[in-house]
């Protein structure tokens, strides 16, 4: 199916082999490809949403909020107002005459009504058009509410996701700095890149509970503001998820000292590699015990039920297409653990490195891409035959209509996939895709090699 | 005139969707069509992932995924580019092309771009058709998208030409288990229907075994030609007469007799509608499989009466939608005591009253271009027994511990969506079914005595 990919994609899609990896990337999506990926805003509020004692105010016509109204299984153990959908709800008048005003009377009656400890302003695509001053707005609700309320500049069209991750991170830097770190422990970290989809970040905090650490701030997932503002007090920033929090740690190093390490929680050996060299970093014995306790423990748990997996799935093949690279790296190898290849591998926002790092760990002949979109997607699945995808919503309907099973590793995922018991949830939901009995009524869609059909 | 307007000021938990998610469904019913939204590509992204968690099948929705420098030179060159491209990849015989509040702000005028664009292809063989709409998000719903999109589409095919048989219907937001219902209907009637939109087939396709780029099924370019020169055109939607829609241009421009009726839900408003085809059909009785169905209903009707009687139910969603589910709730002994809906046509308050004068002593509480927040503060003091509308009334109903029948668009925490039949006795059959199960389940479920027979 040549003919899916167009000539200015040809450059985002890489097979591994002898030639070494050139694949471009970071781009602007091209207009008519029906990229999977969303926009600025949608970088911004997957970023700071799950701070949950916060108001997520979205400034714009309806849309942008009314769509992502609780679409995301970000938890919280206290208050849920990030699962409420806030919008000034703009119409014709407000974009002739200016939003400002019922921005100001929005957040206003909003603020009253919550009490939230600060509030987020996300701009739309039409915000900077019309001359809204966003910011002035915000200053002074600001001064006569005494929350922090902090514009966030994600005009939908302002750059491409990664745009929104910066965005978001400035704007929580501006809540950094500003609570008590007295009493805060030298065994500290902050959680970054967690949105606890699934409790997640609450089974993360609780091997590094275990391993004698104090968790600061959760960055975002069950975030609070208060722990935010005090953030800075940490003495590590432990960084998930290499594109949407990176540049929040970065200016807490130039501002702070602190310095920060990039972990990935998917899969045993990440999961493990993550928890022993954040114990490696404060250099303490009894830490690196409790460390080896805690993985030794969690992985006997796991162990017998996911070998029976491994028997069953052996020699299958799987294809993955998630948001963030790293994702995408740690489930190359996860598959591995379960003795399954990875036919095609690719993300919506990776970056060089990402894709270097990926090329060295599959196997000759993977193909990598960048942004891809569904057409590309089917042709590559029909090339590949492959058993199970990982993807988000938007992948999913393609996976089945191919005769494909799948697995939702997207940010609405009730199922919790990370750390130790997270590899096991994956392995059973790979299992029970791949060996429903359904694909017997539905099968695999010829690949290439067997079909007839020529491309018209 | 809204009777109930809006309380405050900020909208949480909004009751409505966005005007080019109701266009890009609509040309999802159109065969050989690709929908296009000129805009940021967010926009297009987010409509897919929502309309996929309703219908479960893929949809491809293009955008011309604008960036800064657009915004500030016009998005021309991205329009085209991005049409090019789709061309190029789907081989598509229509394009839709919707505009986003982006682009309407930053004032392209895509009307200029497309025809730019045609005569720089210059050969009628290479290009699609392509219809625009203008949508912008900042008014209105999903459904002024949705009404505006079916009429740019017969503005820009229906033609004039020999007389034909045809009826055309214009449905409005209806699932597709709704569509097919209605070709059956319409078959019964020996009708041969227009249906616009029709994505009974491509937003509810069968396991295939070859992917298709753009899904089977649609209502074809050479139908909708016809619907210039056929018998009729029928319109469902009481709150129609703001819009000067689809119905409204065949009448004025090819002289088409039209008729606008309430969507067709429960006994009355599907009675009015069969009258019609019966009368379109040169006075034909009633067929006997609808008489047939239409017998069984209202005696079940009657085998349940009294578990309904006095109950008393909080109805949102699309106007038309509450208008036609008030006027069936009306007949079964329920009082629709809120009606809601995002929409803000002017019309909703009237026509809940059409439907609802005489057979009940207080008309109900409307409030249009409403948000969810509203309807529950709305539903706390009122207390209701149900809750019917689409999943977006789950964490209303959890909060108030009050059963939720779901119906409409979208459901995202339940399977078959697009399988919820609406209209018609069937349609009317299967609402009654639930809600009067709903209601004998709460009875037995709450009882502490656990009654097998209810």
């Amino acid at each position: 199916m040549q003919a899916a990919i167009l000539d200015e994609r040809k450059e985002q899609i890489y097979r591994t082999g002898d030639s070494p990896c050139e694949i471009a990337c970071d781009r602007d999506s091209l207009a008519g490809a029906v990229s999977q990926r969303a926009c600025v805003f949608c970088g911004s509020r997957v970023v700071l949403y799950p701070i949950a004692d916060a108001l997520h105010l979205v400034h714009g016509p309806i849309g942008c909020a009314v769509y992502t109204w609780d679409i995301r299984g970000a938890l919280s153990s206290g208050p849920d107002l990030h699962r409420e959908s806030f919008s000034t709800d703009l119409q014709e008048l407000d974009v002739i005459f200016g939003g400002e005003k019922k921005l100001y009377a929005a957040l206003i009656e909003l603020i009253e009504r919550h009490q939230p400890k600060a509030a987020f302003v996300y701009s739309t695509c039409i915000v900077g058009i019309i001359g809204d001053d966003m910011d002035a707005v915000c200053r002074r609700v600001e001064e006569e509410t005494g929350i922090p309320v902090i514009p966030v500049q994600s005009e939908g069209f302002k750059g491409n996701k990664r745009a929104g991750y910066q965005a978001a991170c400035k704007a929580m830097f501006r809540l950094v700095g500003t609570g008590e770190t007295e009493s805060i422990s030298p065994y500290s970290i902050n959680i970054l890149g967690d949105f606890n989809l699934a409790g997640e970040i609450w089974l993360v905090r609780d091997y590094f509970n275990r391993m004698g650490i104090e968790v600061v701030a959760n960055i975002t997932g069950d975030g609070r503001v208060d722990d935010i503002r005090r953030c800075h007090g940490a003495a590590l920033n432990v960084v998930q998820c290499s594109g949407s929090t990176m540049d929040l740690a970065k200016m807490m190093e130039d501002e702070y000292g602190i310095p920060s390490l990039r972990v990935s929680y998917f899969g045993i050996e990440d999961m493990a590699d993550s928890l022993y060299r954040v114990a490696e970093f404060f250099k303490d014995s009894e830490m690196m015990e409790r460390t080896r306790e805690v993985v030794r423990l969690e992985i006997e748990a796991i162990m017998p039920e996911l070998k029976r997996y491994k028997q069953a799935l052996t020699g299958k093949k799987a294809a993955i297409y998630v948001g963030g690279a790293f994702k995408a790296f740690s489930l190359v190898k996860a598959f591995r653990m379960l003795g399954m290849t990875v036919a095609m591998v690719g993300s919506q926002t990776g970056t060089k490195e990402d894709y270097q790092e990926l090329a060295d760990i599959c196997d000759p002949g993977t193909i990598i891409v960048d942004d891809t979109n569904p057409l590309e997607l089917t042709s590559f699945l029909e090339e590949k035959s492959v058993d199970i995808f990982v993807g988000g919503v938007k992948e999913r309907p393609i996976a089945y209509k191919l005769g494909v099973g799948f697995c939702d590793h997207n940010h609405e995922r009730k199922e919790c996939l990370a750390g130790f018991f997270g590899m096991l949830n994956f392995a059973r939901e790979v299992y029970s895709s791949v060996m429903s009995p359904v694909w017997r009524f539905a099968p695999r869609l010829e690949t290439s090699a067997n079909s007839q059909e020529s491309e018209s | 005139m809204s009777k109930n307007p809006p309380k405050y000021l900020s909208t949480t938990n909004a009751c409505k969707l966005c005007s080019p998610l109701g266009a890009s469904l609509v040309f999802k019913g159109v065969a050989g069509a690709v929908p296009f939204l000129h805009g940021s590509q967010g926009c297009a992204t987010y409509m897919r992932r929502y309309i996929i968690s309703h219908f479960n099948e893929p949809i491809d929705i293009a955008s011309s995924a604008l960036g800064e420098k657009n915004a500030v030179f016009g998005g021309g060159p991205n329009l085209k580019l991005g049409l090019t491209n789709v061309i190029k990849k789907y081989h598509p015989e229509v394009i839709g092309i919707a505009t986003t509040c982006l682009t309407e702000t930053i004032g392209d005028d895509v009307e200029r771009f497309l025809n730019e664009y045609t005569r720089e292809v210059n050969d009628p063989n290479l290009l699609p058709t392509l219809v625009r709409v203008s949508t912008p998000s900042y008014s209105g719903t999903h459904m002024d998208g949705f009404h505006a999109a079916v009429t740019s589409i017969l503005d820009t095919l229906a033609e004039s030409g020999p007389a034909n048989d045809t009826v055309t219907l214009l449905p409005g937001l209806v699932s597709p288990a709704d569509l097919r219902l209605l070709k059956e209907i319409m078959a019964e009637f020996s009708l041969p229907p227009v249906i616009l939109p029709d994505y009974s087939d491509t937003l509810d396709g069968p396991a295939m075994s070859r992917y298709e780029k753009i899904p089977a099924g649609g209502t074809t370019t050479t139908d909708i030609a016809k619907t210039g020169s056929g018998r009729a055109v029928i319109e469902f939607g009481r709150t129609l007469t703001q819009y000067h829609g689809g119905g409204e241009l065949l009448m004025k421009r090819f002289g088409i007799l039209r008729h606008v009726l309430g969507l067709p839900i429960g006994i009355r408003e599907t009675d009015a509608f069969l009258e019609v085809l019966a009368g379109l059909s040169g006075g034909r009785a009633m067929p006997a499989s609808l008489a047939a169905e239409r017998g069984r209903l209202i005696d079940s009707l009657v085998d349940g009466h009294k578990y309904l009687f006095g109950k008393r139910a909080v109805i949102y969603g699309e106007e038309d939608l509450v208008v036609g589910l008030a006027a069936f709730l009306a007949e079964i002994g329920v009082k629709p005591v809120l009606c809601a809906s995002g929409g803000k046509s002017g019309q909703l308050a009237n026509a809940v009253e059409e439907v609802c004068r005489g057979m009940m002593d207080e008309m109900p509480i409307v409030h249009d271009g409403t948000d969810f927040f509203e309807i529950g503060e709305q539903a706390e003091s009122l207390k209701p027994d149900l809750i019917i509308g689409n999943s977006k009334g789950y964490p209303l109903a959890r909060k108030l511990d009050i059963p939720l029948v779901r119906l409409g668009f979208p459901i995202h925490d339940r399977m078959g969506g697009q399988r919820i039949l609406h209209l018609g006795y069937r349609g009317a059959q299967r609402l009654f079914d639930e809600i009067v199960n709903t209601i004998i389940d709460r009875k037995q479920s709450k009882s502490p005595v656990g009654y097998s027979y209810m």
